[in-house]
């Protein structure tokens, strides 16, 4: 069970609150305390908007421990529109309608079981398909 | 300064050893390693290992193995830096030695993956990535791989069997191997029909897991008798760098900027040109990391190293010849292990020992291993002394 070190990443994980550089105003994710852009200190928070796009995407077959329930499922790298790139999971999508540069946007999902079958379970972001605006 | 050279080594078979532990299986190779340096005693033992406090519930290897191998009292610690560990620590023997503090210096990769299996040997593997924002995800080391060559693939229009070239010249050097995991050349209908693992990479894009262990004995070249029973090998250029951890930070992703810099610092330290060099063992753990391997020290240019592959270029008799004795895809990927068993091929290569695979009289060898997506880069160059 790693309930503290879960619950200290709770605001990245359930809302994407990264940080924005006070120096040059770039936008950070996860949050660091050395800008990597201007080398400034950073500890700004700022809220990520959750959208982006699809740079590469694959599909595991074998999962690690405590994702093995859950397989197939696709992992992917996802562009945030503010700049920096994360590692995801995609929800809600279709196999074959996924390519390279689809939009996406964050959704908030289970992605682990922590321990046994009584651990804590573990939630995080996950990306699915933009919905199209009407 | 003096020069560091090796003046012995001793490797296991790779593959998976059920009935041998952790710890005899490091003593067969340091074993092996002392009597082919002439029963030169070390002053000290540098261990590289990845995972053996995880998969063997065994941390502190340095009193362990120094001890079991007779050497009890000696200094002996361990260096982790995932996949680029024992190179590691050949780069810590090699400070050492050239610093003057020591004279002679043991270094052993050991690896004993076998000793757990299934999704706990995965979740295992998975904590040498970023723990927090990449294995948090469900990603693995090998969904990684097939991210960057999904993308690659995209960027360059590479056709589906366009890194096949890789494993086919990885096999065909793993036959004259007898320590590889594989010995089997295979042909490209083979490799066309590879099972897929993480689309786009199939089973013959990934080295197999495996156990081995590798030493090596490096002492100053003063102290040596100059009419010794094999050729000398020099460590003539060593330079080590880091990335970020987490593949997703870094701008660009698909140049393996630490490889880049500690070739280029380890190729001016040996004071030669990239044309010098007679054969290059990389770390092909997945064939993507070989190609961007070949373009980010500069054997190719970026977007061309599959090119490379797939035309001849990395064969024994091609413009350079890389995993000269079967790479990690053919002789196996004991993890940690890993640049332990590029430096003693390299060493076999520059001493004229490597039997049906010995490439034309090389003088400089290459070798290059990698921790992750390169987060860690260690680069060796070696020179046949004559
Ligand atoms: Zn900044």
């Amino acid at each position: 069970m790693e309930i503290p070190r879960h619950w200290r990443l709770k605001q990245q994980r359930y809302r994407l609150v990264g940080e924005v550089c006070q120096h040059c105003e770039s936008k950070i994710f996860p949050p660091r305390d050395i800008c990597p852009e201007c080398g400034g200190e950073a500890d700004t928070l700022y809220t990520f908007s959750g959208n982006g796009e699809v740079y590469s995407y694959t599909t595991v077959h074998e999962g690690p421990a405590g994702y093995d329930d859950s397989t197939p499922y696709t992992v992917a790298l996802v562009k945030l529109d503010e700049g920096p790139t994360v590692t995801a999971q995609l929800t809600d999508v279709d196999e074959d309608s996924l390519q390279i540069g689809m939009p996406v946007e964050m959704v908030t999902r289970k992605l682990k079981n922590d321990g046994d079958e009584r651990g804590m379970i573990v939630y995080g972001y996950k990306f699915r398909p933009r919905m199209a605006v009407a | 300064m003096s020069d560091v050279v090796i003046v012995g080594f001793g490797q296991t078979t790779v593959g998976e050893h059920w009935d041998t532990d952790l710890r005899k299986l490091s003593y067969q190779a340091i074993d092996a390693a002392i009597k082919d340096a002439g029963g030169l005693r070390p002053q000290a033992l540098y261990v590289g290992n990845m995972l053996a406090a995880t998969l063997s519930k065994q941390a502190h290897l340095g009193p362990l193995l120094a001890d079991y191998a007779g050497l009890t009292g000696i200094e002996a610690v361990t260096i982790e830096a995932a996949g680029a560990s024992s190179a590691a620590a050949l780069r810590a023997g090699y400070l050492a030695v050239k610093s003057g503090q020591l004279d002679t210096v043991l270094i052993l990769g050991i690896e004993k993956f076998s000793d757990k299996i299934g999704s706990g040997f995965d979740e295992a593997l998975a904590t040498t990535s970023d723990s927090d924002y990449e294995a948090v995800q469900g990603l693995t080391p090998v969904a990684q791989a097939a991210l960057l060559m999904k993308r690659y693939m995209h960027e360059n229009e590479v056709p589906a069997d366009g890194f096949a070239g890789f494993a086919l010249t990885a096999h065909a050097n793993g036959a004259g191997n007898k320590n590889a995991m594989f010995q089997k050349a295979i042909k490209p209908e083979l490799y066309a029909k590879g099972g897929m693992v993480s689309e786009p990479i199939n089973i013959f894009d990934v080295a197999p897991h495996a156990d081995g262990a590798a030493a090596l004995v490096l002492a100053r070249r003063e102290l040596l008798p100059s009419n010794g029973p094999n050729p000398l090998i020099k460590i003539a250029g060593s330079a080590s760098a880091s990335d970020t951890l987490a593949l997703h930070d870094r701008k660009d992703m698909l140049f393996f900027e630490a490889a880049h810099q500690s070739a280029g610092k380890a190729i001016n330290q040996a004071e030669i040109s990239l044309d010098q060099i007679n054969l290059f063992e990389y770390h092909d753990v997945f064939s993507i990391y070989a190609a961007l391997s070949l373009e980010s020290v500069g054997f190719a240019t970026r977007g061309q190293g599959w090119k490379l592959a797939a035309d001849g270029g990395i064969a024994r008799d091609g413009k350079i010849p890389c995993a000269t004795m079967g790479g990690l895809k053919a002789r196996g990927f004991p993890g940690g292990a890993s640049g332990a068993y590029q430096a003693i091929e390299a060493a076999q290569q520059l001493r004229g020992g490597a039997e049906a695979n010995q490439i034309e009289d090389p003088e400089y060898a290459l070798i290059q291993s990698l921790g992750g997506p390169a987060s860690t880069a260690v680069t060796h160059v070696l020179q046949r002394l004559d």
